[in-house]
């Protein structure tokens, strides 16, 4: 038993800035076996093993391998230690080929790229592994850049694999694919961790699951001996069944139409593929599908802020007139007189003046109020007070630059502003990312007063738990295309799921 | 004894810190940075204390001193105003020599070719209007191509700034030559010279004038807002509907106007003629003063004299004690190494090894 | 017309040389990933050290004094105050993360100081006026090549004639070609440039890189400098004639795409450039207009590199950022 314990991690201590990451962590990793590292986004498993690759140092604790206390200053000696991280931010260099940046890095000798190229090929004929050593990596697919990041840990000759959120990118045939790799990597005696919060997953190729909860440790289980609503009220703390209210609304009217939306981005891919539906007012309407399937293009290029190859997005008065929004500025579009808040995905490079406190924040909606050339600080600041207290923002005053303040903070702030607007149309992009349980909630419950109120809300969420009881319908996007639109009060998690990963076959090649 | 593992020094990012001893950390760079200046003074076998004595007295001891620091203080601090928006915005407009140089160009034709027909107060005015004029659209090519095609400004300004020299330099000798052969351009004639208050050239209120001005530009209007967005994120700009292109063209033109009428006040104030050295390193130099005094158009004022101090008094350490005027130049790099070292330190802190241990052992 | 065509070719070496330096230099630095916008500053101190270095040697070795040494001495106190000026680049922009625009151009005016400084402190405590003797001018502005192949027709003058100077960089442009390409740590400097945190993760030292790209990149743009002052100057301070060329170089690198090979022809066509209205008059042109030329063309460049958009032709991806590995 012992001897089969690689890594041990004795009260691990985080910190960046105020802000506790990891709270006095217990955790072994054993060779021979998936450990999952299961957690909400922000529960602090990333930063936990990041000190093992060498990316962080811990402020306190002691990590131990065999039994001896090691230190890990860097990513280099991460892999002296036979510790190898695939981040989920592929760490890979573009204009390099795959052998290139396989072998980036390596303390040995000359260098031999025709051997790397050979020795890349042998590694892939192993696992059965599909690259061409020699193609750059900017030619490569999203999953062909995780195989590239797998193999360079193998080459390296890890027996400690830490996998962060591998699957987060990839389509169902494709994680099938990395799931058997892994197995096999076990059956090697390699100790494998994978950092996911999809249950699933864990439940499926994992033998263990250690939970993080807040930072804090949980607890570590067998997975055979649990069950996914365990670990899910490990994770949170308490059982949850979501119970978010779902009021119906009395006299939805078009509020949105889209129409054959096609995007391109700068390198002339299709992110949008003739999108087409239609919001209401008084319904929240979900848009489900895998990381990167075009939910940030469709939002932005609502928002006029992302070019549109053709299609039409037309916004509804209330009168029942459409106004075609397609190609204006976000000016020009606020000057319809259709409010439309947006809350993006990119919260401080995005929606919010990071170096600004919160009424500099306010400020940015209403800064082109009034005539004159100054601005009127006065409504925003009073704006500011009033999400501050609403929203139980913790900052030290309203001039406090929102870059220092927490995760959840920040989005109270942007949400807050977003809302005071009155919006006809909300958008708002993985709205409850990294937030802890409670502002989750206070989030749904906003969302849902503007839907009450008469606003048409788009959700573009991660967790299909949350879209099924939170909104009314669900569109599902997959490869930039809808792959169709579910009535959440009577769908199912299986039924969405499916219909996400759809088109993904074709996208692949 | 584990802990002899961890290396000596870490860092981690402040969070908070007290305005008063980010201040404190301020002034201390400064003053690292004058003692760092000796270092030269006494490589060259030169008592520091009597070179900084003398660099004082030259310049502020007695009133024709003070007033030709101050002369050498007011481009400075105009330009440095004119460079605060574009820094701010995080456009590095190092232009500001050319842009001066051709506000210069505009006003001297009108002094030049127009003295005889215009009277005195209306000339200036036209003069400094052109001025500002040309130097605005002097800047406004590089921010058109870095708004179109984001096309490097900052390399783009500087070959505007040897583009601009190079015209005077024909001018000079070619179509604006006095004497056939002198290459010199005559000089203005009285109506064309600004009138002097307390002995210095009336710039001094115009600069001043525009220190309110920026002051209430950068912080109370909406312009100022703007740029402030921009200098954070081009995308939260965008996404608060600015139009982020249109912005950095204005910017431009407002901190080439500003700098052209720098270039009025030099031509008009103090030389009374044109050549190619017109701007003399000043756009360069007030980049240092808008940069030491954070882009406080208050704090450029002190700054700027400071600055002054050096220059004029280096030229007196020169004639006294032989010892090269580029002196200044040096302090003011060694003055500009420290404050962005110092960033680092109120940005930053540091955790050292054996305090650690000490922590740990309570 | 031949002869003239020859002498602009020459001419436009022995300035191309002088680009040619900084440029390399600069391509050194940039491909750690720092831009280092002191190359002015750089090349001053270059040139007033290099002067430095060889007018004491000669002054203390007296009639002994042989060419060769001069020359090794020149090369190596500028190199050395290149690195010294990068050295603070360095620490300020790698160690304490200062902004790496403003860091440059302190270091350009703090160089420019320094340089004139320097160069107006040896004509005062000389006695008004600092230069070689004749033999040893002779040696900086000598070619290596024997008279025979020098007096080969046409290409004698085009390829033979030039400083050794002129040869060396050649070399140094190759070998960085060869690092860059060839060699693992070529290849390591390059990741760094694009990514240093992909970089750190592979467990590259990119602190090291980037000190040591930075400072022997600084080293070499400060050649430029010496070689200015040693061959066009004639051995002579002359600090207006080196004013801007440090700024050419940065813009050359974008010129040159990053490749120590474009290098080589990039300089001399700039260094064309920038003597052609010394050799060939064009009708209707003033003098003065001619000269900035350089400057001009420059823009144009600028303005183009900026309009394309190819994948392979991409300054390093995080030219101008710090890193900080802990960044969130």
């Amino acid at each position: 038993m012992e001897n089969r314990c690689a890594i041990e991690m004795k009260g691990i201590t985080k910190c960046f800035g105020q802000v506790v990451a990891n709270d006095s962590i217990d955790l072994s990793i054993n060779r021979g076996e998936i450990l999952a590292l299961l957690g909400e986004n922000g529960s602090g498993k990333t930063t936990l093993m990041n000190m093992l690759s060498g990316i962080y140092q811990p402020d306190d604790g002691r990590i131990l391998k065999d039994g001896e206390e090691i230190y890990i200053h860097s990513p280099r000696e991460a892999y002296g230690f036979g510790i190898g991280m695939i981040h989920q931010h592929y760490k890979l260099i573009e204009v390099f080929t795959a052998a290139q940046n396989v072998i980036l890095g390596l303390n040995d000798g000359r260098m031999d790229l025709k051997a790397a190229n050979e020795k890349v090929r042998s590694i892939c004929q192993r696992y059965g592994f599909e690259i061409n050593p020699e193609e750059k990596v900017y030619d490569m697919s999203v999953s062909q850049k995780q195989t590239v990041e797998i193999v360079k840990v193998l080459y390296r000759g890890a027996e400690i694999l830490i996998l962060d959120e591998p699957t987060a990118v990839l389509t169902p045939q494709e994680t099938k694919k990395l799931f058997a790799v892994l197995e096999n990597m076990k059956k090697d005696g390699k100790a494998i961790v994978i950092i996911t919060h999809k249950l699933n997953e864990v439940m499926e190729v994992s033998d263990k699951v250690a939970v993080l909860r807040k930072g804090k440790y949980i607890g570590t289980v067998n997975t055979a001996e649990t069950s996914p609503q365990a670990l899910t009220d490990m994770m949170v703390g308490r059982a949850v069944t979501l119970n978010i209210d779902r009021p119906k609304y009395d006299n939805p009217k078009k509020k949105l139409v889209i129409e054959n939306l096609t995007c391109l981005d700068e390198e002339g891919v299709k992110k949008l593929d003739s999108v087409s539906f239609t919001a209401y007012t008084g319904e929240i309407l979900g848009v489900a599908g895998i990381s990167g399937s075009g939910q940030k293009e469709l939002l932005e290029a609502i928002a006029g802020l992302y070019p549109i190859k053709e299609g039409s997005i037309r916004l509804v008065g209330n009168d029942g007139s459409e106004k075609e929004i397609v190609g204006l500025t976000p000016k020009k579009i606020r000057q319809t007189g259709i409010g439309m808040a947006f809350v993006p995905e990119d919260r401080l490079g995005m929606g919010l003046v990071g170096s600004m406190g919160m009424t500099g924040n306010m400020l940015l909606r209403s800064w082109k109020k009034g005539k004159g050339i100054l601005v009127r600080k006065k409504e925003p600041s009073e704006l500011a007070e009033k999400v501050l207290e609403e929203l139980e923002v913790v900052t030290p005053d309203i001039n406090f630059p929102v870059r220092r303040l927490s995760g959840g903070n920040v989005q109270k702030v942007l949400v807050g502003r977003e809302i005071a607007s009155e919006p006809e149309v909300l958008m708002t992009a993985y709205a409850v990312r990294g937030l802890d349980i409670n502002t989750s909630y206070t989030i749904y419950n906003l969302l849902t007063e503007e839907k009450m109120r008469g606003a048409a809300v788009l959700y573009v969420g991660e967790d299909l738990d949350v879209l099924l009881e939170l909104a009314d319908r669900i569109v599902v996007l997959c490869g930039g295309q809808v792959a169709g639109t579910v009535d959440a009060r009577t769908a199912t998690k299986e039924e969405i799921g499916l219909m996400m990963t759809q088109f993904n076959t074709k996208e692949g090649e | 004894m584990a802990a002899e593992k961890t290396p000596l020094i870490r860092l981690a990012k402040r969070t908070e810190m007290k305005r008063s001893s980010m201040w404190m950390i301020r002034v201390g760079s400064i003053l690292v940075a004058l003692l760092l200046g000796c270092l030269p003074m006494i490589l060259t076998a030169t008592n520091p204390f009597s070179a900084y004595g003398v660099i004082i007295q030259g310049s502020l001891s007695r009133p024709v001193y003070l007033k030709q620091t101050i002369r050498t203080a007011i481009p400075l601090l105009g330009c440095a105003l004119a460079i605060a928006p574009c820094f701010k915005m995080k456009f590095w407009n190092i232009g500001a020599e050319g842009q001066i140089t051709m506000g210069a160009v505009a006003a001297t034709y009108f002094a030049l070719f127009w003295h005889d027909r215009i009277p005195h107060v209306p000339l200036l005015l036209i003069m400094a209007f052109t001025a500002a004029i040309a130097g605005g659209l002097w800047a406004l090519i590089p921010a058109f191509f870095k708004a179109r095609f984001n096309t490097n400004e900052t390399l783009f300004t500087l070959m505007m700034n040897y583009i601009a020299i190079g015209i005077v330099a024909w001018l000079q000798g070619g179509p604006w030559e006095g004497r056939k052969g002198s290459q010199l351009i005559p000089m203005f004639s009285d109506s064309a010279r600004l009138p002097t208050v307390f002995g210095v050239n009336c710039g001094w209120i115009i600069a001043l004038v525009l220190v309110v001005l920026m002051y209430i530009y950068m912080n109370k209007t909406k312009q100022g807002y703007e740029i402030a967005v921009i200098g954070d994120s081009v995308n939260t700009a965008r996404y608060a509907g600015m139009n982020v292109g249109w912005i950095i063209m204005r910017t431009m033109f407002i901190s080439g106007a500003i700098s052209g009428i720098v270039g009025f006040i030099i031509v008009s104030g103090a030389n009374f003629t044109l050549y190619s050295g017109v701007a003399d390193g000043v756009g360069f130099t007030s980049i240092t003063v808008a940069w030491l005094s954070q882009l406080n158009s208050f704090a450029m004022i002190v700054i700027s004299m400071i600055l002054a101090v050096l220059e004029k008094g280096s030229n007196t350490l020169q004639t006294r004690m032989s010892v090269p005027a580029s002196i200044a130049d040096i302090i003011t790099g060694i003055l500009l190494f420290c404050m962005l070292s110092c960033e680092f330190f109120i940005n930053y802190k540091l955790i050292f090894r054996h305090k650690e241990n000490k922590e740990e052992g309570v | 017309m031949m002869s003239t065509i020859i002498a602009l070719i020459v001419a436009a070496v022995t300035f191309g040389t002088v680009l040619m330096y900084g440029t390399l230099g600069e391509i050194l630095t940039e491909k750690s990933g720092n831009l280092n916008l002191g190359v002015e500053g750089i090349m001053y101190m270059g040139g007033a050290f290099g002067l430095a270095g060889a007018f004491y040697y000669e002054k203390a070795a007296g009639a002994a004094a042989s060419g060769p040494a001069a020359i090794i001495i020149a090369i190596l106190a500028a190199f050395a105050a290149g690195m010294a000026a990068s050295a603070i680049y360095s620490f300020l922009t790698i160690t304490l993360r200062a902004n790496q625009n403003v860091t440059g151009l302190a270091l350009s005016i703090f160089g420019t100081g320094i340089g004139q400084f320097v160069g107006e402190f040896m004509r005062v405590s000389e006695g008004g006026y600092v230069a070689l003797s004749n033999n040893l001018k002779e040696a900086f502005s000598a070619t290596i090549f024997p008279k025979v192949f020098v007096n080969i027709p046409v290409i004698g003058n085009i390829l033979f004639s030039h400083t050794v100077f002129f040869y060396l960089a050649i070399v140094v442009a190759v070998l960085m070609y060869l690092f860059l390409k060839k060699t693992k740590w070529g290849m390591y400097l390059t990741a760094v440039g694009e990514s240093p945190s992909t970089s750190d993760a592979a467990g590259i030292n990119i602190v090291k890189y980037k000190y040591l790209a930075t400072i022997i990149g600084g080293g070499i743009s400060a050649i430029g400098g010496m070689v200015y002052i040693m061959t066009t100057a004639g051995c002579v301070w002359n600090h207006e004639g080196l004013s801007g060329v440090g700024w050419l170089a940065v813009a050359l690198v974008i010129f040159c795409m990053w490749r120590p090979l474009n290098a080589i022809w990039g300089s001399v066509l700039f260094g064309a450039m920038m003597i052609m209205y010394l050799r060939v008059a064009i009708p209707f042109i003033p003098t003065e207009l001619y000269k900035i030329l350089p400057y001009i063309v420059t823009v144009i460049v600028l303005v183009l590199t900026s309009m394309k958009n190819s994948r392979d032709k991409q300054p390093p991806a995080s030219l101008g950022n710090n890193y900080f590995r802990e960044e969130r």
